[in-house]
């Protein structure tokens, strides 16, 4: 295939000038081609390197932040067993004392053994942005573990530790463990156990569903009833966003307590949901 | 501006490269610790809450 011809048509020589050209005009268009080229490759140096910021950014959204929010769930951690062996602190008594956290505060431990059986992450009180990187946060002014009405928590889907990445794999009837000072709170996942059916509890409240971010009624005393209404239960609902890696949606898990509070004193271990999944 | 920065570093190839790398690590770490950390806040995708 002889396409020497052919190529040499294609190549375009701009730095060439024609021969005619006199040696002040040919300098003008060297140094206004330099200058062309010096431009292109700063905006084409200038794109790459954005690329590659966005493509840091990922890392740092997906891993560093795992690493950051892992180290703050350790030292809250310690903090929280911490003033729990505190002897100053009164032993539990017949019933849990009400619990009154300023924001910021770690109160409790999250465990979920579907997801992990050593799953465990300290719940923060709030929900802004600064709560939610050391962990899960519990909506101020929802119920307390325990405690009749909602008690709500926030959590990071990707980022930050993950702490709700595979919120979806809950099914009904799935053990939530939250554990205080005191005592061990087993919820279960609201629906049908022997189908699966989220939709099939006989309180008519779904154990997950996927809402718009404005629907607050998720988090109302009583799950989807009125935010101010009356408490029929003592629920435990979970909010993340939905799908993963957007802000389109919230992801909603609902669960109800499963029995009474169960003393530490009695269950130093915790109780057997937690061995469960 | 590679070419210009690489034409202004001092010493030779060697020590050219050794400035080159810390530059570049010295800017990962300011975006890592210092811009990301700052602008994150302000996007959507870390929105988990409900709230009107």
């Amino acid at each position: 295939m002889s396409a020497e011809p052919d190529t040499a048509r294609w190549t375009w020589r701009p730095d060439v000038p024609a021969p005619s050209t006199g040696g002040a005009g040919r300098g003008r268009h060297r140094r206004a081609g330099e200058l062309g080229r010096t431009v292109v490759r700063g905006i084409g140096q200038t794109l790459v390197t954005l690329g590659l910021v966005v493509l840091l950014f990922v890392v740092y959204e997906v891993w560093v932040t795992d690493l950051l929010t892992a180290q703050r769930q350790g030292q809250l951690s310690d903090e929280l067993h911490h003033g729990w062996d505190d002897p100053t602190v009164a032993a539990p008594g017949g019933t849990p004392a009400p619990i009154d956290v300023a924001v910021g505060t770690p109160f409790a431990v999250l465990h979920v053994p579907r997801l992990s059986s050593d799953y465990s992450r300290v719940i923060v009180e709030g929900t802004a942005g600064e709560q939610l990187a050391q962990g899960p946060g519990h909506y101020v002014g929802t119920a307390m573990p325990g405690e009749q009405g909602n008690f709500a928590v926030a959590g990071h889907r990707v980022g930050r530790g993950s702490p709700f990445l595979d919120l979806d794999q809950l099914r009904p009837g799935d053990p939530i463990v939250v554990e205080t000072a005191g005592w061990w709170f087993v919820y279960r996942v609201l629906g049908d156990r022997a189908t699966g059916d989220f939709g099939g509890d006989p309180s008519g409240i779904p154990g997950q569903q996927v809402v718009r971010p404005s629907e607050v009624d998720v988090i109302a005393p009583t799950p989807d009833g009125a935010p101010d209404g009356p408490a029929t239960g003592a629920y435990l609902t979970l909010t993340t966003c939905h799908p993963k890696y957007s802000a389109r949606q919230r992801l909603i898990v609902h669960a109800l307590l499963d029995g009474g509070p169960i003393s530490k004193t009695a269950a130093p271990d915790g109780p057997a949901a937690l061995s469960e999944g | 501006m590679y070419t210009w920065i690489w034409r202004h570093l001092p010493g030779g190839a060697p020590g050219k490269t050794l400035l080159s790398l810390m530059l570049v690590l010295a800017v990962c770490a300011l975006l890592l610790f210092v811009v990301f950390p700052w602008i994150e806040p302000s996007l959507p995708f870390s929105d988990v809450t409900v709230d009107r």
